[in-house]
């Protein structure tokens, strides 16, 4: 697939450091699925869907990329490569969604794809001005908890320390993740250890996009063709048995 | 249907090749390739510095093939020998061979990295004398002439008399088979054909290259009957050395026609993005259903088959016409 042009319609700053761009490209694609967005003679990297339809993205500014993107106004063009990936698929009807930084985006995706189950959230950040889509993800009707390392917002510390006692209560069919590798590691052991499913995306360095180059390897799968959301399900006797889906 | 492949002093246990730059970053991909069903999985080239490689986009799908200029990122040599010793010990038990490629900005150089790498102890080493895409950094590929070909295949062979060596050609040359017979004359042991074909793409929208690198090479079905047609003259120029015969093959019977051709083994890359990562077991499952259903007992039974012409029987002579 070649990138194709796509006009920005409309920009929302959701933080400090953090806008969402809406496109007028029209997609249909799952939530954790991603593109590849590029500015022409400047570099091309990948965004989780925010949405399909228009194609939404929320972007982080960290580096010469994302803080071009951020001057970026409607009206404005960039190329879009996808929908990349395999993402989410909602199962079970008591849901258990966890999001770490930017992690967040492609939540409140899920939480609106997955109509009728009972949505928690667990956001978490580095201060209250670094939190992204808690009030969304509110909106998507879900049952949002909140953690800063700070303490700035909600509970003091990681989002792991809310989780775990979650987990430990009981009452999820399914935990989904998205956020740092530190933080789906801590969250990977912790759903083991609770036998719950899990539905984690992982981030990985993106070239090819293509499944061929090898750049975005982990646990011995290329992320951009068989992730970035890798599932297992703890109920099957195998233990480390990742499934893969659309 | 026993796949079984004698190429040089080896017995591979499938024909199909994992080609360089295709998964090769970790031991853990080149571990599945193998348990996919390589015979011989490559490594992806390692030069002497660790690289970054190119700014994207490195690769683009674009309809009748790829075009990629990833930009040789790699960890450099030395730590590639790390890379290179758990591939072997995670392949211990496939049978699967190691092929460790490399590349190098001088003629030297390529000498000092195959040194560095067989540290690994790889069962194969491929010189990749034929990336298109470093052009602006390394000048004209060493695969462009024989003389600069057989100079790095002298180097290497000097340097690693005891690794048999494959050289990697590219297919921009006017005479593939002038090159091949120079490299083999210099000591090569075997030869993998093709690298990618260099290419551009252009979006119409911007006017721009889409490619960062501007240019790129071509690989997937628009490079298969490039690849064929090297691989025929290769043979014909070297017959009694052995081809990994790679570019565009996404069937078993791409991979009969390759072996048609000349070929010994065949190398898959882009078929990957083209059939998903099941492609390198459906490959070899339906190369081996095909040649069964055609009476063939091995891969070796339709080497180079092409090169041998039907014979028609054009007698008895027809009847008289009566008068
Ligand atoms: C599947 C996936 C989904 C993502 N979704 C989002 C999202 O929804 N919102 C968001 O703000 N960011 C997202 N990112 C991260 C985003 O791609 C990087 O922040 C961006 O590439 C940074 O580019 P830069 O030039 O601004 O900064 P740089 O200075 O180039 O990089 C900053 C950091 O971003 C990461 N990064 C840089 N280049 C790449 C690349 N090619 N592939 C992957 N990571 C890279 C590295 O960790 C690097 O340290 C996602 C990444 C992946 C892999
Ligand atoms: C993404 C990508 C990366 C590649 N990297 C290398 C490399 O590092 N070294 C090399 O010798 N060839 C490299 N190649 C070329 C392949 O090994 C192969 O020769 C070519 O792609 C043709 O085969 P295919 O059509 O089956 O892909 C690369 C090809 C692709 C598509
Ligand atoms: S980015 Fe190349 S394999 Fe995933």
């Amino acid at each position: 697939m070649l990138p194709q042009a796509a006009r920005i319609v409309e920009t929302q700053r959701e933080n400090a450091n953090t806008r969402t761009f809406v496109f007028d490209a029209h997609w249909r694609a799952r939530p954790g699925q991603f593109l590849m967005a590029w500015l022409p003679r400047f570099d091309e990297k990948p965004f989780s869907l925010v949405d399909d339809d228009p194609v939404t993205i929320t972007v982080a500014a960290v580096g010469p990329f994302t803080r071009l993107l951020h001057r970026l106004e409607p009206g404005d063009r960039v190329w879009l490569r996808g929908p990349l990936g395999r993402g989410f698929r909602p199962e079970g009807q008591r849901m258990l969604l966890v999001g770490g930084g930017y992690g967040s985006a492609p939540l409140d995706f899920l939480a609106r794809r997955a109509k009728n189950a009972a949505i928690t959230a667990v956001i978490g950040a580095r201060t209250a001005a670094d939190l992204l889509f808690v009030e969304r993800l509110a909106r998507s009707g879900a049952d949002v908890q909140v953690t800063t390392e700070d303490g700035s917002a909600g509970e003091k510390g990681l989002v792991t320390a809310v989780v775990e006692p979650l987990l430990a209560r009981g009452g999820f069919d399914a935990l989904y993740a998205c956020g740092p590798h530190g933080m789906l590691a801590a969250l990977e052991a912790l759903a083991r250890r609770h036998r719950v499913p899990a539905q984690l995306s992982w981030e990985a360095y993106m070239r090819c996009g293509l499944g061929l180059c090898g750049s975005c390897e982990h646990q011995g799968r290329v992320l951009c063709l068989e992730g970035p959301v890798l599932s297992f399900n703890n109920c099957s006797s195998r233990g480390r048995s990742f499934t893969r889906h659309v | 249907m026993p796949l079984l492949t004698p190429f040089l002093h080896l017995t591979l246990p499938s024909p199909i090749v994992l080609a360089s730059g295709i998964w090769g970053t970790s031991a853990a991909l080149l571990a599945r390739a193998a348990a996919a069903g390589c015979g011989a999985v490559t490594s992806k080239s390692a030069g002497p510095e660790p690289r970054r490689g190119h700014v994207n986009p490195t690769c683009i799908d674009w309809g009748a093939g790829l075009l990629n200029a990833i930009g040789l990122p790699n960890p450099g040599a030395t730590h590639e020998v790390d890379i290179l010793r758990e591939a072997k010990a995670e392949l211990a038990h496939t049978g699967a061979a190691l092929i460790a490629s490399f590349f190098a900005d001088t003629v030297e150089n390529f000498g000092r990295v195959a040194a560095i790498l067989a540290q690994a102890q790889p069962d194969l080493l491929e010189a990749n004398i034929s990336c298109p895409n470093v052009h602006s950094e390394f000048g004209e590929p060493f695969a462009a002439t024989a003389q600069s070909a057989a100079a790095v295949t002298r180097a290497v062979k000097q340097a690693v008399p005891h690794i048999p060596l494959i050289v990697k050609l590219a297919p921009d040359t006017p005479n593939i088979g002038r090159i091949a017979a120079a490299v083999v004359d210099a000591g090569a042991d075997a030869i993998c054909a093709i690298n990618t074909m260099p290419g551009m793409l252009i979006d119409v929208e911007s006017g721009q290259p889409i490619l960062h690198n501007r240019r790129g090479g071509v690989s997937g079905p628009a490079l298969f009957p490039i690849a064929l047609r090297c691989v025929y003259e290769i043979h014909q120029a070297v017959p009694n050395t052995p081809i990994i015969g790679t570019g565009g093959v996404t069937t078993g019977k791409d991979a009969a026609a390759m072996l048609m051709a000349g070929a010994t083994a065949v190398g898959v890359g882009s078929a990957i993005h083209y059939r998903g990562p099941d492609a390198l077991t459906l490959i070899r499952d339906e190369l081996a259903a095909w040649l069964d259903s055609h009476g063939h007992d091995s891969p070796a039974a339709i080497h180079a088959l092409a090169h041998r012409e039907p014979r028609y029987d054009l007698h008895p002579t027809p009847a008289p016409i009566p008068k």
